[in-house]
């Protein structure tokens, strides 16, 4: 016979559900930070830009202007529009070309993060739950890929089968699941162990209900600190890319690309690759910040073991 | 300890077999490679006649068996680019990039490590704090953008470094720095998170209690024990080190291993980009087993065959 779980006089669930107390303290270390303020702050601008360019951004990113060509930064161009971050050598205007370079940025990062997460959460929980000839052989894997510069394999893919954004998402994507894995399958290990998983296993809880209600809940505050340094990464990878000419297509802004074109005049027109280069390292310091406040406050592997500054973790 | 190395290097031999797999599959991922090897002006009868030569038409892992045996005596036929052998190629560009991936290793542990050190002992103070402000930036720092500021400032605005091309070490200071910083501003974190394990245990105060100077008991005592996942840490950095290299040697129209790979990239010269794949793995894997070396010399446990957990 099979027991229903809710008959009995104790809250199963409990331990993986977060209480109001708990989310409450977290929310303060949050908020408390200055960091989390400051990279939240930029998230948010860099989120506007990503989310509606075209509001944000006083002109059309692609149109050209070869009479306006090279203007400097805060100075107007031959027709009289005012140029807040100079034209390029086409005469677009930079502004609009950053502005919109976020949403390349953002999106690509985004949507590498989802694979990345996706299959490493997965492989994770396989090897973790699994244990055995599975947890040796995706960890192996997992070894195998950390050991080598994958940016290597990632331009021969991206070689082979053009340069797209699928293919720059997959590939960004493939490149990264490993931290996922590991840290999904150490957490995984401990909490296959507690008390409560036995309880769901005794009352004959099915497996994949086992991991959703019980395991899943348990790993995703860390999954969410990787994750959230995992964008940033994302976006690095994706900037080195379309700089190195194998990322997006010219005809879509992007940081990496603008940043590519601009190297070429960087003796004479110092504005064509100062500004991308500095949206980029913001957002990836936004992003940083938030991470760092984000460890702080929901790792309780972190917490409890040492009580220090943000700076000491890694 | 000799099966402590022995089973680090079959390690090593799996992950270099791994590679070559990947390496191999990566040209198959489009479909038919023979495309990839094909001019533009070739017909039908030359596709077929090419794919016969290139042994396309047999089963894959017929293939991949030739392809493994040939990789691993160092032959990955011919670039199509330059038409000749490709080894030599990717061999003739190491040096190139050996330096410049050794000079950001130096500038690591030369600056990045005292720093740390300095910034976990003095922890609290204004040095530490702008240490760790400098590592924060250095890690959200795109090289490709740093190493652009760089030239800008030190050759456009300065002027005491040429833009591109020159001789001697002038033209390896500015790459290194871009190559090196990432690798510094983790070295610095890691140091001073791992200094600030070791400094508050007992040994370091029985040490002290034994009238031990104070740089003394930092430097061989704490350093020395906080010294393994510095050297872990080191060792993955060699891997992003030549995978950075690429980046950097893009901005810097450095002629190293880095810029080979994208050119064969853009030019899809098969086994060009193969070989360089291959030979990068091969060397890479070469260090990780010199890397496990050093950690049988500062951890006697890994001596002793327990496995060290990294």
């Amino acid at each position: 016979m099979r027991l229903d779980a809710s008959a009995l006089p104790v809250r199963l669930a409990g331990p993986s559900l977060p209480t109001p107390r708990r989310a409450w303290r977290r929310a303060r270390i949050l908020v408390g930070s200055g960091g989390a303020r400051i990279g939240a702050v930029i998230l948010l601008v860099v989120a506007a830009c990503a989310t509606a360019p075209a509001w944000v951004a006083p002109a059309d990113p692609n149109e050209q202007n070869l009479l306006g060509r090279f203007t400097r930064p805060a100075s107007r161009t031959a027709d009289g529009t005012l140029a807040v971050l100079g034209t390029d050598q086409l005469g677009r205007d930079i502004l609009s070309r950053v502005v919109h370079g976020a949403k390349t940025s953002v999106l690509i990062g985004l949507s590498a993060v989802l694979v990345a997460g996706a299959m490493g959460t997965g492989l994770g929980l396989v090897a973790g739950m699994r244990g055995g000839l599975w947890d040796h052989a995706i960890m192996r894997l997992a070894d195998m890929q950390f050991a080598f510069p994958f940016i290597l394999l990632a331009i021969t893919v991206i070689g082979v089968l053009g340069a797209n954004v699928r293919n720059i998402i997959l590939v960004v994507g493939l490149s990264n699941w490993c931290a996922y894995a590991r840290v999904v399958r150490a957490e995984t290990l401990a909490i296959r162990e507690k008390s409560f998983v036995d309880a769901a296993r005794a009352l004959g809880v099915p497996l994949a209900s086992i991991v959703w209600r019980h395991v899943l809940p348990n790993v995703s505050a860390s999954l969410i600190v990787v994750a959230t340094f995992g964008v940033a990464g994302a976006i690095l990878t994706e900037a080195g890319l379309s700089f190195l000419g194998l990322g997006v297509p010219l005809s879509i802004p992007s940081w990496g690309g603008m940043l590519a074109e601009g190297r070429q005049f960087v003796d004479t027109r110092y504005w064509l690759a100062l500004f991308p280069g500095a949206a980029l390292f913001v957002t990836v310091m936004g992003i940083n910040l938030l991470g760092d406040a984000l460890r702080d406050a929901l790792d309780p592997y972190l917490q409890t073991r040492h009580t220090r500054t943000s700076m000491d973790r890694l | 300890m000799i099966a402590y190395l022995g089973q680090r290097l079959v390690w090593a031999i799996a992950v270099l077999v791994g590679i070559s797999l990947a390496v191999f599959l990566v040209v198959h991922l489009s479909g038919d490679p023979t495309a990839l090897y094909m001019g533009p002006e070739g017909t039908k009868e030359d596709y077929e006649i090419l794919r016969a030569a290139l042994g396309f038409d047999r089963p894959l892992p017929e293939q991949y068996g030739h392809f493994l045996v040939r990789a691993l005596q160092g032959d990955f036929g011919r670039s199509l680019r330059h038409r000749q052998p490709t080894l030599p190629l990717v061999l003739q560009r190491f040096p190139a990039t050996a330096t410049l991936a050794v000079s950001a290793l130096a500038l690591a542990i030369l600056l990045a490590l005292p720093l740390g050190v300095l910034a976990a002992v003095r922890r609290g103070s204004i040095l530490d704090s702008g240490a760790m402000a400098l590592a924060l930036a250095g890690q959200c720092m795109p090289t490709f953008w740093l190493g652009i500021l760089l030239i800008l400032a030190f050759a456009v605005n300065l002027r005491w470094v040429p833009v591109y091309g020159g001789e001697g070490v002038l033209t390896l200071i500015l790459p290194a720095v871009t190559l090196g910083v990432w690798a510094m501003a983790r070295t610095a974190r890691i140091t001073r998170s791992s200094m600030l394990e070791v400094l508050n245990q007992d040994f370091l105060r029985t040490a002290r209690a034994k009238g031990i100077g104070e740089w003394s008991v930092i430097l061989r005592h704490a350093l020395r024990n906080g010294a393994i996942p510095i050297v872990t840490a080191l060792g993955l950095e060699l891997g992003n080190l030549l995978g950075g290299a690429v980046i950097t040697e893009a901005v810097f129209a450095y002629p190293g291993v880095g810029r080979l790979a994208v050119e064969a990239v853009v030019n899809k010269d098969v086994p060009l980009i193969q070989a360089v794949v291959f030979t990068v793995a091969a060397v890479l894997l070469l260090l990780n087993v010199f890397i496990d070396l050093v950690y049988t010399v500062l951890d006697p446990r890994v001596r002793l065959g327990h496995r060290h957990a990294a």
